[in-house]
């Protein structure tokens, strides 16, 4: 059999199936003894904390039940706080269970391109995040992948597995520091659902104008095991492109996807979501919401394939197009191969509607703050599936994120 | 006089709409303005409202002594004219409670609740304030709408209001509960009422409620008849604007 290494070794050089391809030698890889241990969230700069925060990252760590911070490719923070999960570092996670490799690279394949490849040759980085069965826990448990000098290229392998019967939220922000305007990041994530557990995953994305980004997502679901997922990216990057995918195997699955983008400056982001309807009875609902700005471009993907009799899909996205220069192409696709099944797609691409605006300027608006109101609004999305404080917690880190919008 | 309107014609996207219209209304009086689909009556509240779309090439709108006629939309609102729409779009994500944040005289901040005074005025039009927290418009039944609306300008107690048709789509019981926030809003029972209004309607039924002083009749853009409410009613009840 060929080995994982081979295999990656193989596709090192191999262009991912979209998106623009990043030279990976322009950047560097950083060791994982760059950056030291702290003992505390707190010991790190106001900057940097700051920085933490808008990506809803609580540096004081107040209601969350586990952190994780990894800087460049240095695990620099840990710490578990609730018993019923254990969030380590991938590396140690290896070590210490001998089993985890049964884990790596089955949601995401090591050889899908040149990101993936990279990923599993460079140095262990990432984190491993597992519930175990019967936890029950509200409280979110945060991991943040920080980039915090220039020219980096960071990897990051996580591994996140519920195991039968929990429930845990996770909060993940990804950002530069606030000096950095240059690096790549790259991060694999892989989701393991068993029976009957449930995952919310909130991820914010905070990066700078000149920073590819290439997440690489994959989520395998057993029976009657629901996955959420809230992507917001509301600030610039040169080069985002991801298709997370998730693998609703089991019978009576959930999956929800919700994206918010907003292009500016010169950003190109190519930003998809596909479920594979394997279970019977399997449902996902994917809801994107995008808008575009300066001379942004924004693709944003969806595909739902229905596999299984009594399958469900729904797809939507709606995009707002505010500046002539800028482009959002919807491209949905829906495949069934059965009957007994039934997908959906709705999309809708374009302007502000003049009627929209004049009705809040009669109600006493500029137009700028009519046409801010709107995008907000537009913008809104209802997130599904968080208990009612956690959502109204990432409704405020939704805010924050799209504050001066 | 609280608004003067002189020789106004308006032209929109290249097409003359308005064409020379003459209007005065003082303090104290409501004003019904009839006419036929197309006549250009949603148009003329457009323009006094200044929606950039709304060009006028000739003439002139006073209001409390000063030309408002170049002044931006919300400049207007900020003077005190209100209005209540005939078709208002449904905003997405915007929530009829954000609205009346906007136009109610207090300050917010972002998390606020919404002032318990303003909750009431919902519950006299029956919109509770569940309903409040809709996306507004959105979904809303026909006289929800003309409620929702009639409840923003609660809020905002405008001087100067125009009610585009606000009794289409109601059912009887709720034109008179309409009717009675009309008179509220233009505070009809006080003989000394500082507040004026211009409204259209086709059907003429709220006005066995609400007191008009003035009517006129618009066609193909001009005034074409001004007088006495009933009077012009009756006439075009029996005959058509033709011989209106
Ligand atoms: N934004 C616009 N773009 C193009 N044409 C317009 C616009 N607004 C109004 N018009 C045209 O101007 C004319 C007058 O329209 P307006 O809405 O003012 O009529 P109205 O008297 O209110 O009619 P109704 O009784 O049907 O509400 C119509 O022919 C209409 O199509
Ligand atoms: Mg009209």
């Amino acid at each position: 059999m060929v080995s994982i290494k081979d295999r990656a070794e193989k596709a090192v050089n191999k262009q991912a199936a979209i998106g623009a391809d990043i030279d990976l030698n322009e950047y560097e890889a950083a060791d994982v003894k760059a950056h030291e241990h702290i003992d505390s969230l707190d010991d790190l700069t106001k900057s940097d904390k700051d920085t933490l925060t808008s990506v809803g990252m609580m540096t004081d760590e107040e209601d969350r039940s586990a952190s994780f911070l990894q800087m460049d490719q240095s695990e620099v923070f840990v710490n578990n706080m609730f018993p019923g999960v254990e969030v380590m570092g991938t590396a140690q996670a290896l070590e210490k269970y001998d089993w985890l490799p049964d884990y790596m690279w089955k949601a995401v394949q090591v050889d899908a391109d040149k990101y993936t490849a990279t990923t599993e040759l460079g140095a262990k980085s990432g984190y491993f995040i597992r519930s175990l069965p019967g936890t029950k826990l509200e409280l979110p448990i945060q991991a943040c992948m920080y980039i915090g000098d220039d020219s980096v290229r960071q990897t990051a392998h996580n591994i996140i597995i519920a195991e039968e019967g929990s429930e845990i939220n996770i909060i993940t922000g990804c950002s530069t520091a606030a000096h950095v305007d240059n690096a790549a990041h790259i991060g694999v994530s892989e989701f393991y659902l068993k029976k009957n557990s449930k995952i919310t995953f909130t991820m914010v994305h905070n990066w700078a104008r000149e920073v590819d980004v290439r997440p690489r997502t994959g989520v395998i679901m057993d029976d009657n095991s629901t996955y959420i997922s809230n992507y917001i990216l509301t600030k610039p990057v040169r080069n985002l492109q991801a298709y997370p995918t998730a693998y609703a195997n089991g019978q009576n699955t959930k999956v929800f996807f919700q994206s918010i983008l907003a292009g500016k400056y010169d950003s190109v982001i190519d930003q998809g979501s596909r479920t594979v309807l394997n279970g019977i009875n399997s449902q996902s609902e994917m809801i994107t919401r995008a808008i575009s700005e300066d001379e942004s471009k924004i693709i944003t993907r969806g595909d739902l394939h229905g596999k299984a009799h009594e399958a469900k899909g729904h797809l939507e996205c709606m995009g707002l197009i505010l500046s002539d220069e800028s482009k959002i192409y919807s491209i949905p696709e829906l495949r069934g191969d059965c009957t007994d099944m039934e997908l959906s797609h709705e999309a809708a691409v374009g302007k502000i509607a003049e009627a929209e605006i004049q009705y809040l300027m009669a109600r006493g608006l500029t137009e700028d703050e009519a046409a801010s109101m709107i995008v907000r609004g537009f913008l809104d999305i209802d997130i599904k599936g968080l208990p009612e404080e956690l959502a109204k917690e990432t409704k405020n880190i939704m805010d924050l994120s799209m504050e001066g919008m | 006089m609280l608004l003067e309107i002189s020789d106004l014609e308006v032209e929109v996207e290249g097409k003359k709409i308005l064409n020379g219209v003459n209007l005065k209304i003082a303090e104290g009086e409501t004003h019904v303005l009839l006419g036929p689909n197309g006549a250009g009556k949603s148009t003329l509240f457009m323009t006094i409202l200044g929606f950039p779309k709304y060009e006028v090439t000739k003439g002139k709108i006073i209001y409390k002594g000063q030309d408002i006629t170049s002044l931006e939309t919300h400049e207007r609102i900020a003077l005190g004219l209100g209005v209540t729409f005939q078709n208002p779009p449904a905003i997405r994500g915007v929530k009829l409670k954000d609205l009346l944040k906007i136009v109610d005289k207090n300050e917010y901040e972002s998390n606020d609740e919404l002032d318990e005074e303003v909750i009431k005025l919902g519950e006299r039009l029956k919109l509770n304030e569940q309903f409040l927290n809709r996306d507004v418009n959105l979904g809303f039944s026909g006289g929800e709408v003309k409620r929702s609306e009639l409840l923003q300008l609660l809020a905002q107690q405008p001087d100067f209001i125009m009610f585009d048709e606000p009794d289409s789509g109601v059912d009887i019981e709720n034109v008179e509960l309409i009717s009675k926030e009309i008179i509220n809003l233009l505070d009809q029972e006080n003989d000394n009422s500082k507040k004026g209004g211009l409204l259209i309607t086709h059907l003429g039924y709220i006005l066995r409620f609400v007191n008009a002083t003035h009517a006129h009749v618009l066609i193909d853009g001009k005034i074409t008849r001004t007088g006495d409410p009933e009077e012009i009613m009756s006439d075009i009840r029996k005959s058509g604007f033709g011989e209106a």
